[in-house]
């Protein structure tokens, strides 16, 4: 049974940055936040009734009124939309004798829509959440195992050119330390480099941030450590919700060790004693590895106080996030683990003066931290053997849709995405119609850009990005008006509502995107309206990337928009 | 303070302002109009509202003036084709969603920028019911614009009180109390500081409510008495 009382007394001595922590553990016993536990919750953080009101709203995977005693939630996500997850969602809802949102009469099931649970290469997903037990990812979903309560696991599919970041992934479990190795490259470090060493090492290795913003990963170190407040905290953004990505995912579960060393080596460098992983709430399976993970390396004395017998000490605690992609980008991800609703923060100043807690901080996404490891080890000429000058080193991607072998690879940039998705990829199923590069932040690439070679600079050199390395391939069974519908809910929903024209911008967008089979005069012009200006004068990054991929559906496919006489 | 001068350029004319000057307040030094919603001097700046963007440097995207700071040497227009694009939008999409019939500022705005009226057909409103909970004062969200002023005199911008608070997000966003509780049971004070900074009709003084409907001084007198509860809590 759950305990509230022994619940609140863990979390005397802690204030509001143990919010998150608590709303999870109350959310997982009780199924929902009742107005008297926020007020207990209150007393206890010192933080106010209302401002706690206010972070439950923000973030979806917490309720304020009872559910069903097991919350399934399926995804809406382009590629799962087109491999069947409506008719999930649908079978579930017949089965129960429920609309979508609803509760059985019963009490035992609620049925929810979400957005990307990253689990793409295993199409349609679903996230199932059993009181008083906790979250578990299942894909393939099917309706019968749902309702029996059958999660059959799901098995990474990785492969590629090369196995760097991939190797000693192991079907089913992630790799222990034992066969990871007790951290060679820390060990090395801390016995004959300075921390100005290893950020010089970064630095030439050319590594550039792999979250999507595509920053000197050196530089951004060394602007830290810089900074001249203490303390300096290491962050690392394992919130990965953009639609179509799954390989930070893969990375966790399946070396989390490597990770591990890659956050040590980042505060060695920095100076930081202390390190928070930000892991989105919908990867519980990731949550649980790393934790493990974490303690394992603290009894080997390779991660903890007085690492390796030197005075050197790093801890490291997680953080799970509560339903929200904003939460990814970097100031809102701050805001969520000190405890606040995840509105992103004006820039400048940024975080390697004033990030998490104000202070100087260095926040990585994980595939980046994972890289370290080996540049430090084999040195940055090692890194800079695979790739181009601007695109260093091996890159993930994770490619989902319409491929023999969806999955995470491991490719060496420069190949062409011809070669990832005709051969590394085992080939396109059916007829390609277009390449959803990036994510929904992304934009469309037509079956006559597939001789694009995948490097950072080429694909700008279209007007594409690779963003956080999605790739969604559609082939022509796939209705384009659909996808973009699906990306417009997405964004709609996403939108933390901060700033007016992303607020308001992402409601019309997706109105409009919802009539395109009967369009009103004039959405045409609204639409490239709103998405300029989305894209100019909003606050963050999800509102000026959030019409990207429309706005290059525009330019590829007119018709699309022109009503029911048109293709699509 | 040290101050550091810098020098930039607003529509062509020169201007020296000290290091950490918004473009706002240096816009407005020269006698140069750049339009705000959400910005108070009373309340943190937040750049929520966007109507503030100008043109910096012709960079990719544009500049919040009420939090941008100016940079030695920098080319800002506050009013180019761009500009107003996304300003006109903004008022447009404004317009589509909440009830600005008692915001006679952002209604000059709309005209100023030649903003359609119903530029968005068929959209979704933020519409709410009427809120009146209390002897003070009446709140109607549906012309709330979410400035978000109201909730931070109501916290760590004035009173410290956290009576208000957002729910929701994205467009659903809305102000609301713990549990959209009535104020009497929240911790509202009644200091009136968030209808002091209301922009728009959402939040009203009842008396001022109480005439707008045609209800007598006798009744109104009747409506707006505080009781007991509150009557030392009061400023
Ligand atoms: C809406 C939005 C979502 C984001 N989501 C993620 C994410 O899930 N993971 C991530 O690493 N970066 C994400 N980013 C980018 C981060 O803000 C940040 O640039 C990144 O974590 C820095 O790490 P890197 O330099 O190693 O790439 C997101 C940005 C935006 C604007
Ligand atoms: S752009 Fe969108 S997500 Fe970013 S601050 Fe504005 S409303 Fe929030
Ligand atoms: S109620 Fe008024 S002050 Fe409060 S957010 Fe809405 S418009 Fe701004
Ligand atoms: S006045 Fe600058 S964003 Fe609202």
């Amino acid at each position: 049974m759950f305990d509230l009382e022994s619940v609140l007394e863990r979390y005397s001595e802690r204030g509001r940055d143990a919010l998150l922590p608590a709303l999870w553990e109350i959310q997982t016993g009780l199924g929902y936040i009742s107005l008297d536990t926020v007020h207990r919750l209150s007393h206890t953080l010192h933080v106010p009734a209302t401002e706690i009101y206010g972070v439950i709203e923000f973030y979806s995977l917490f309720h304020t009124e009872p559910t069903g005693d097991t919350v399934i939630q399926v995804c809406t996500n382009p590629a799962c939309g087109a491999l069947g997850a409506d008719a999930v969602m649908g079978g579930l809802c017949d089965r129960l004798g429920i609309q979508l949102g609803e509760t059985s009469a019963d009490g035992r099931y609620t049925v929810l829509s979400t957005t990307c649970l990253g689990l793409c290469e295993h199409a349609p997903a679903a996230l199932v959440s059993v009181r008083g037990v906790g979250e578990r990812a299942v894909a393939p979903a099917q309706v019968d195992d749902l309702l029996a309560g059958i999660f059959p696991p799901y098995h990474p599919v990785v492969g590629g050119d090369i196995r760097v970041l991939l190797d000693g992934i192991h079907p089913g479990r992630a790799q222990p330390l034992a066969d990871y190795g007790d951290y060679v490259a820390l060990r090395h470090a801390l016995i004959a480099s300075s921390p100005e060493a290893v950020i010089e090492t970064v630095e030439q290795s050319n590594l550039i941030g792999r979250g999507g913003a595509a920053f000197p990963t050196g530089r951004k170190w060394r602007f830290t450590r810089q900074s001249p407040n203490l303390p300096r905290y290491v962050v690392c953004n394992a919130d990965e919700s953009e639609p179509g990505t799954f390989k930070d995912r893969v990375l966790l579960e399946g070396r989390p060790h490597l990770l591990l060393e890659g956050m040590a080596l980042c505060a060695y460098a920095v100076g930081a004693s202390r390190g928070f992983l930000f892991i989105r709430g919908e990867y519980p399976e990731a949550a649980r590895r790393m934790a493990k993970a974490i303690a394992e390396a603290e009894a080997a004395g390779v991660l903890g106080e007085n690492i390796l017998g030197t005075n050197f000490s790093f801890h490291v605690e997680i953080r799970r996030g509560g339903g929200a992609y904003i939460c990814g980008e970097e100031t809102a991800l701050f805001e969520a683990i000190e405890g606040k609703r995840g509105f992103p923060r004006i820039k400048p100043p940024f975080p390697t003066t004033h990030g998490l807690f104000g202070q100087p901080t260095v926040i990585n996404n994980v595939e980046t931290l994972c890289a370290i490891p080996g540049i430090v080890r084999h040195g940055p000429d090692w890194f800079r053997q695979w790739g181009t000058d601007r695109s260093a080193g091996t890159k993930l991607v994770s490619v989902s849709g319409h491929v023999q072998r969806p999955g995470v690879y491991e490719i060496i940039p420069g190949i062409t995405l011809r070669h990832l998705l005709e051969t590394t990829c085992g080939g396109i199923i059916g007829s390609l119609q277009t390449v959803l590069m990036g994510g929904a932040a992304g934009t469309f690439l037509t079956p006559e850009q597939l001789d694009t070679r995948l490097t950072f600079e080429d694909l700008w050199a279209i007007g594409g990005t690779f963003g956080s390395g999605a790739i969604m391939v559609f082939n022509d069974t796939v209705s384009i008006r659909d996808v973009l519908q699906r990306l417009g809910h997405f964004f709609q929903h996403e939108s933390c509502g901060k700033c007016f024209p992303c607020q308001i911008g992402t409601q019309r967008q997706s109105e409009i995107l919802d009539r395109l089979d009967a369009p009103l005069a004039g959405d045409y012009e609204r639409l490239h309206d709103i998405g300029l200006t989305m894209t100019q004068a909003s606050l963050c990054g999800l509102g000026q990337t959030a019409a990207s991929a429309v706005l290059s559906a525009m330019q590829i496919w007119p018709e699309v928009f022109a009503g029911r006489e048109g293709v699509g | 303070m040290s101050e550091k001068m810098i020098t930039l350029t607003i529509d062509g004319q020169s201007i020296t302002v000290p290091e950490g000057t918004s473009i706002l307040a240096a816009a407005r030094q020269a006698d140069k109009d750049i339009p705000v919603i959400c910005y108070h001097d009373a309340t943190t700046p937040n750049g929520l509202c966007r109507l503030c963007v100008v043109d910096v440097n012709q960079g990719r995207v544009l500049q919040p003036a009420c939090v941008a700071q100016c940079q030695d040497g920098a080319v800002v227009e506050t009013r180019n084709e761009r500009v107003e694009r996304s300003r006109r939008t903004i008022l447009e999409m404004l317009d589509s969603a909440v009830d600005l019939g008692q915001a006679p500022e952002i209604q000059t705005l709309i005209h100023d920028y030649q903003a359609a009226p119903d530029r968005f057909p068929d959209a979704k409103r933020r519409d709410h019911s009427e809120l009146d909970d209390n002897p003070f004062y009446v709140r109607d969200y549906s012309q709330c614009v979410l400035c978000w002023r109201c909730v931070q005199v109501c916290g760590e911008d004035a009173q410290y009180t956290f009576a208000l608070t957002l729910g929701e997000r994205g467009f659903n966003t809305h102000v609301t109390t713990l549990f959209d509780i009535g104020l009497l049971e929240s911790p509202c004070v009644f200091c009136g500081q968030c209808v002091g900074v209301c922009p728009t009709g959402a939040l009203k003084p009842k008396v001022e409510w109480g005439m707008e409907q045609g209800f007598s001084a006798d009744e109104i007198r009747q409506m707006t008495r505080r009781p007991r509860r509150k009557a030392d809590s009061e400023a």
